[in-house]
């Protein structure tokens, strides 16, 4: 039995008649101690997609499992990293991670609790902003905090949607070595959805492209073949590495050209002919100057 | 040494001496200079240029009715008595003096008078309280109840009284409006159902207020030792001055912002911990400016409350004065007025103190 297991998924929204079609028939297996990646365009649904799995939304169809378990609402089981941080503004760092230990762990003593919450903080390297608030702290400090928060919480599964794409790239690319570095300690099944194939094939042990929505789903699995450790430098000159981001970037620029395809649908133009101002305006300006004697317009 | 004393007077809301301490201590000369010409200099030209507007105006509105003074005379009892008036006007005879706007001279004399009265009278409390301190100690001693001064309140009595019944009704005003403000921002149907209530007493008068508690608790309290007008003006204040938290409140919660919600959410919090840890946090700001409305507001309809419902205080000291009708008279209600504005720009001031101090700013640091 996986994990997770997504069976013909299928979530839209409806006003008055209209429906709109956001995800349709994802079917995912997500087995124990994997790193899956989920790449996608902008708007493609992979936030829906990860509110479906974190219990935010119920789908419209089929069904989410966890442990064989269909999902009814949010839990501490599946720890989220948000894409905009979403931690506590009013809350130190320390407390806004303690906030989640206090409430998955309540049986524990209180120092515990506080060794817990000091020990995850430790694992993002946040140890010296630990009674900082929010706003004393960097975008890539925000998140990293927001990370701690979600492995505090130790869940079964870790999504992360979009956690870096507020970053800039240095950050970001610092972000990813620490992600990467975490997972090797801690072996938490992680689902992370990116638009940055590069970010996916660093982390991921699979890749799963997100077709384009409207309807979206997911297209084959690119399995990710290169040994941890990864090193980034070393990325650039592996042709396995290029042989896979040329393959998995062709797929997202294939579904995304054939889903631009399918709104391009012909337009029919008005049967009436445009008026050229500007020949008028020059006709009567030749006629005005020819009058005068002046000039004889050569376009007319 | 310096940058605590400058960060200190800018919390107190005395920034605006920043410029000249920089200026005295020879830092950057040209900058600071024009700084305290646009923050120090400006503004204390233009009081300048206030009081002497209002003298001008005092001095004009004092001839128009010298004038007409004299002329009634006149016309009365003939040219000797006008004579006289005119004399009685000019040397200063206090029962022939025009009862117009006091100048601020004026204001000035019956403020310092009004001060010279605060000390007699306290000096007139502490010899009663020495006179009465045996028999109260043994009055207290029998259970009985300790006498005491009943004399005329003082001035600064008076804008304790008012005082004490401001913090009385915003209390009030805060107890019943914060928590039916969260009860309302987390329920839809709630607030649904009550807003033709909020939106229809909302722009009730102060004055309607007080006669609708006067009904209440005229009922209501039948113990005579209770100082009823007391009751009623606090109450009074309070009811109208809750709606701004009130609404404030509700909107508030009720917008909070979706992440937190949901952060919330996946950690399953109880209502309890959703409200205290992420609820009211998040809604704090928006709440604190309501309840700076509300002081604001409780202080302004105070004093006609006051006046309506002979409770003691700056209201009914500003009545009385009025109903005096001297010119020292009409000097003492400018000095209230002054007073007044004064405290209420206090009280301002405190409240926006103490929500920097308690509620979080979000100011994002761009990495």
């Amino acid at each position: 039995m996986s994990l997770l297991e997504l069976n013909n998924v299928s979530k839209w929204y409806q006003e008055g008649t209209a429906k709109t079609e956001v995800l349709d028939d994802i079917n995912l297996k997500i087995e124990e101690g994997e790193f899956i990646a989920i790449v996608g365009f902008t708007g493609s649904g992979k936030t829906t997609l990860v509110n479906l799995i974190s219990g935010l939304i119920q789908p419209d169809q089929g069904e989410v499992k966890l442990n064989g378990e269909i999902i009814k609402g949010p839990g501490p089981d599946r720890g989220v990293v948000f894409q905009n941080y979403s931690i506590l503004p009013w809350l130190t760092v320390l407390d806004n991670v303690k906030l989640a230990v206090d409430t998955v762990f309540p049986k524990l003593s209180k120092k515990e609790r506080v060794d817990k919450a000091k020990k995850y903080i430790e694992m993002v390297n946040l140890t010296p902003a630990m009674s900082k608030r929010p706003k004393e702290l960097s975008g890539g400090m925000r998140q990293r905090v927001s990370v701690a928060r979600a492995l505090a919480m130790d869940p079964k599964i870790l999504l992360l949607d979009e956690p870096l794409s507020a970053l800039d790239a240095l950050t970001r690319g610092s972000l990813q070595n620490e992600i990467g570095k975490i997972w090797l300690e801690d072996k938490k099944t992680v689902l992370l959805i990116t638009n940055d194939v590069d970010e996916g094939i660093y982390l991921a042990d699979k890749i799963i492209p997100l077709k384009p929505g409207p309807k979206a789903t997911l297209g084959p699995v690119f399995e990710v073949n290169l040994p941890r450790p990864r090193d980034k430098k070393a990325f650039n000159d592996d042709p396995k590495f290029k042989e896979l981001r040329n393959a998995v970037n062709k797929y997202l620029i294939e579904v995304g050209s054939a889903a631009k395809k399918v709104e391009d649908t012909p337009y029919q133009l008005h049967d009436a002919e445009p008026e050229d101002l500007l020949a008028k305006r020059t006709l009567s300006i030749a006629y005005k100057r020819s009058k005068k004697n002046l000039l004889v317009n050569k376009s007319a | 040494m310096k940058t605590t004393l400058l960060t200190g007077l800018r919390w107190i809301g005395l920034g605006f001496l920043e410029p000249m301490i920089r200026l005295l201590g020879g830092e950057e000369p040209k900058k600071n200079t024009t700084l305290m010409f646009r923050k120090m200099i400006f503004p204390i030209f233009s009081i300048l240029l206030f009081i002497y507007m209002w003298d001008a105006g005092a001095s004009y509105l004092f001839n128009v009715e010298a004038e007409r003074k004299i002329e009634k005379e006149r016309a009365d009892r003939g040219e000797a008595a006008a004579l006289e008036m005119k004399q009685n006007i000019d040397t200063g005879v206090k029962k022939d003096q025009p009862n117009s706007l006091p100048s601020p001279s004026q204001v000035y004399v019956a403020f310092q008078a009004l001060l010279d009265d605060h000390k007699s009278i306290t000096i007139k409390k502490e010899a009663f309280a020495k006179k009465t301190a045996k028999v109260n100690a043994k009055r207290i001693a029998k259970g009985k109840k300790p006498i005491e001064y009943t004399g005329r309140p003082s001035f600064i009595d008076q804008i304790y009284t008012s005082l004490k019944t401001v913090f009385a009704g915003v209390l009030l005003a805060f107890i019943i409006a914060v928590p039916i403000g969260i009860v309302l921002g987390l329920s839809e149907a709630m607030r649904n159902s009550v807003t033709w209530i909020i939106q229809l007493f909302k722009p009730v008068s102060p004055v309607v207020w007080l006669l609708l508690v006067f009904m209440v608790v005229k009922t209501l309290v039948t113990d005579s030792d209770m100082d009823k007008s007391f009751v009623i003006s606090f109450i009074s204040v309070g009811l109208c001055s809750m709606w701004a938290t009130l609404v404030n409140t509700s909107m508030g919660v009720a917008t909070v912002d979706k992440d937190f919600i949901n952060v919330s959410k996946v950690l399953r919090l109880g209502a309890f911990k959703n409200i205290f840890k992420i609820v009211l946090p998040a809604s704090f700001p928006l709440i604190f400016t309501g309840l700076r409305i509300t002081v604001s507001v409780a202080w302004m309809v105070l004093i006609a409350i006051e006046l309506l419902a002979q409770s003691p205080g700056l209201g009914s000291f500003v009545w009385e004065e009025f109903q005096n009708g001297s010119s020292e008279s009409n000097a003492k209600i400018i000095v209230a007025m002054f007073l007044i504005g004064g405290i209420g720009f206090m009280l301002d001031k405190v409240m926006m103190t103490l929500q920097k101090l308690l509620t979080f700013t979000d100011d994002a640091v761009t990495t």
